[in-house]
């Protein structure tokens, strides 16, 4: 017998952390401009040493102010997207949840337009316009989850099929209002439909936006690991759950505004990117197990890992054009979820 | 014995500021405990459970007995707590089961039900340790003292030696042995079984009863089984609950319960009943042609 300890947890996410950083140092050397490691390491430890002014060269420029932080931006999304993904796997026990199959993402999506319509319409101070677009994204995925949950309820219990199949729906409904909005209401600079229903990394907001983008991740990833524990339970079924002394309305309460949080906050930068929240929960889940207290953290750097490796193939394989980060993760994603779905079947 | 199974009487003993209510040798109580299902209130209920009462000791094994729709469930949804009663009261210890916060509910009250799914693959060992979930607080990790608690109620129902399998690789009657482990990792002081033998073989089914005694007997357990199996309820239960259709139609000793004409009515069949020499009654089905 061998349960979790705390020394194992912090050994895995050690490990997990160093993959990234070299996935990081990967990712910023390689791209249109070709960076020599020497200049990479000279350059970020000037930055760090908050001696920028010592760059003048171009290939600073394009690394420190152009790779830096859309990689940083793809850390966040794709731990933001990846805890969401293993919190409704638990919460809606369904092992084929994920906010962009189930339709929160788009959800998300149609509450950032809604959001970005309405800052166009009245001229707000400009801290607060910038926070508008994540607020309205999280009211959109929480709208979305709270109608895919009742719509996928037959007789008082979740039925798994009819989760998946209502959240399918839901999307496709959702990515229709999103080309209406699109076409008929568009003014102003809302972005592209493909950037909302693919998914893009390519347009990158404010530094303050980037802050607080990584401030909410760790308060509602935060908030959601408090429930670890419950949520090994609540795989058995909610009424176990609660023979077993899981609290359970606080736990889904807590879980479903956190996740819903996290959902609406990457959506907000990067519009619908796919499958993420899919495939680095099952990855993590092969490799660690399914105890929530080692395979959130182990998710929330794995999707970092992922997305970061997605974006610079996005924009690397067919250089000096770029992909849709979303068009990436669905090549991958997509049949690797109908695997998920015949398995399931057999 | 001195494993750390065996706290039920010390809990129970520091957890009483209204302790006595009544007898206290009694723990738990049902008193006039009434439930109605209804779509809504305006329509007409879709099945009602009519008050009734009865009381349980520490170390008594209790049978709720009845065939199908006759509120079994209903009532050890009551007495879980998992249910208000809509009139009436469940006791244990002197608190009203429903209303305990779902951590100390759980570190008094285990239920082992029929079966239990599992999403993901989980080891013999995670599973039990889900028993002593309702003991930590907010994340901490497995104590040894967990752990071994773990595997003491792991050797308490004979399955140890399953402890490094994976739940979905073991059989029925070892995965119901497991579960019963779990239960017991909780320490309570009520043990709840919905149809424990539902799916087990006879040989199984008398093992499992047996450990019940034994536990029942060594741990001071109060336990409870919800069956319709009448040849076992007359075998192991020191006292039954016989209900029909939502009404409880009688309350005793199996010997005073297994009246031939009453389970006659109750089961719907044909049916004899003798008492062996150990004074437990034996009944006998017969076709109806």
């Amino acid at each position: 017998m061998r349960p979790l300890t705390l020394g194992r947890l912090f050994l895995r996410c050690g490990i997990l952390a160093i993959i990234l950083f070299f996935v990081v140092v990967i990712a910023l050397k390689l791209g249109a401009v070709q960076v020599s490691l020497y200049g990479l390491g000279r350059d970020l430890i000037r930055v760090l040493l908050h001696q920028s002014s010592g760059i003048s060269t171009d290939y600073g420029m394009i690394v420190v102010d152009i790779r830096l932080p859309r990689i940083l931006l793809a850390i966040v999304v794709g731990a933001s997207l990846s805890v969401a993904g293993t919190s409704f796997q638990a919460l809606l026990r369904n092992p084929l949840a994920d906010p962009y199959v189930l339709g929160i993402s788009s959800g998300a999506a149609v509450g950032s337009i809604l959001a970005l319509m309405i800052e166009s319409q009245f001229s707000l101070s400009p801290e607060f316009s910038g926070l508008i677009t994540p607020f309205g994204a999280f009211i959109g995925a929480a709208v979305t989850i709270a109608a895919v949950y009742f719509l996928g309820r037959r007789e008082g219990q979740i039925d798994s099929s009819t989760l998946l199949l209502g959240g399918i729906i839901t999307a496709s409904f959702l990515s229709a209002v999103i080309m209406f909005l699109m076409s008929t209401l568009a003014a102003g600079n809302l972005r592209g439909a493909s950037y909302w229903m693919m998914g893009s990394l390519s347009s990158l907001p404010p530094t303050s936006l980037l802050y607080f983008l990584g401030i909410g991740f760790l308060v509602a990833a935060g908030a959601i690991y408090t429930t670890a524990s419950d949520l090994n339970l609540l795989l058995a079924g909610e009424k176990e759950a609660m023979h077993l002394g899981v609290d359970v309305p606080r736990v889904r309460m807590v879980v479903y505004l956190a996740a819903s949080i996290l959902t609406g906050l990457a959506v907000s930068v990067s519009g619908a990117i796919g499958y993420v929240g899919l495939l680095v929960p099952h990855a993590m889940r092969m490799i660690f197990g399914s105890d929530h207290r080692m395979l959130l953290p182990a998710s929330a750097l794995g999707g970092a890992i992922a997305l970061v490796i997605a974006d610079t193939l996005a924009r690397t394989v067919v250089a000096p054009s770029e992909l849709p980060v979303g068009a990436v993760t669905a090549l991958v994603g997509a049949p690797f979820f109908i695997y998920l779905l015949r398995r399931r079947l057999s | 014995m001195s494993s750390p199974l065996r706290t039920p009487q010390s809990s129970s003993a520091n957890l009483s500021p209204d302790q006595p209510r009544g007898n206290p040798d009694v723990r738990l109580s049902v008193e006039q405990a009434s439930y109605v299902y209804a779509p809504n209130p305006s329509q007409a209920p879709l099945f009602t459970l009519e008050a009734l009462s009865f009381q349980a000791k520490a170390g008594e094994i209790v049978a709720i007995l009845g065939p199908n729709a006759s509120g079994k469930s209903t009532l050890l949804k009551l007495i879980s707590g998992a249910l208000e009663p809509l009139s009436g009261h469940v006791f244990l210890n002197g608190f009203a089961t429903h209303a305990l916060a779902p951590k100390i509910r759980a570190q008094r009250i285990a239920l082992v039900q029929q079966e239990s799914r599992l999403l993901f693959p989980s080891h013999v060992s995670e599973f039990v340790l889900q028993g002593r979930h309702a003991h930590g607080r907010g994340l901490r990790f497995e104590s040894e003292d967990d752990i071994t608690i773990a595997k003491n109620a792991l050797a308490q129902v004979g399955a140890l030696h399953l402890i490094d399998r994976w739940m979905d690789k073991i059989s029925g009657g070892e995965k119901q042995r497991v579960i019963l482990a779990r239960a017991l990792a909780q320490q309570p002081i009520l043990l709840l079984l919905d149809e424990p033998t539902l799916h087990l073989d006879i040989g199984a089914q008398v093992d499992l009863l047996d450990s019940l005694r034994r536990l029942a007997a060594e741990n001071r357990y109060t336990v409870l089984v919800v069956t319709h199996e009448l040849n076992l309820t007359g075998e192991y239960a020191d006292q039954v609950v016989l209900l029909q259709k939502g009404k409880c139609l009688r309350v005793g000793s199996p010997a005073s319960v297994f009246q031939r004409d009453l389970l006659e009515h109750v089961f719907q069949a044909p049916l004899s009943v003798e008492m062996t020499s150990s004074g437990r009654p034996r009944v006998t089905l017969f076709s109806n042609k």
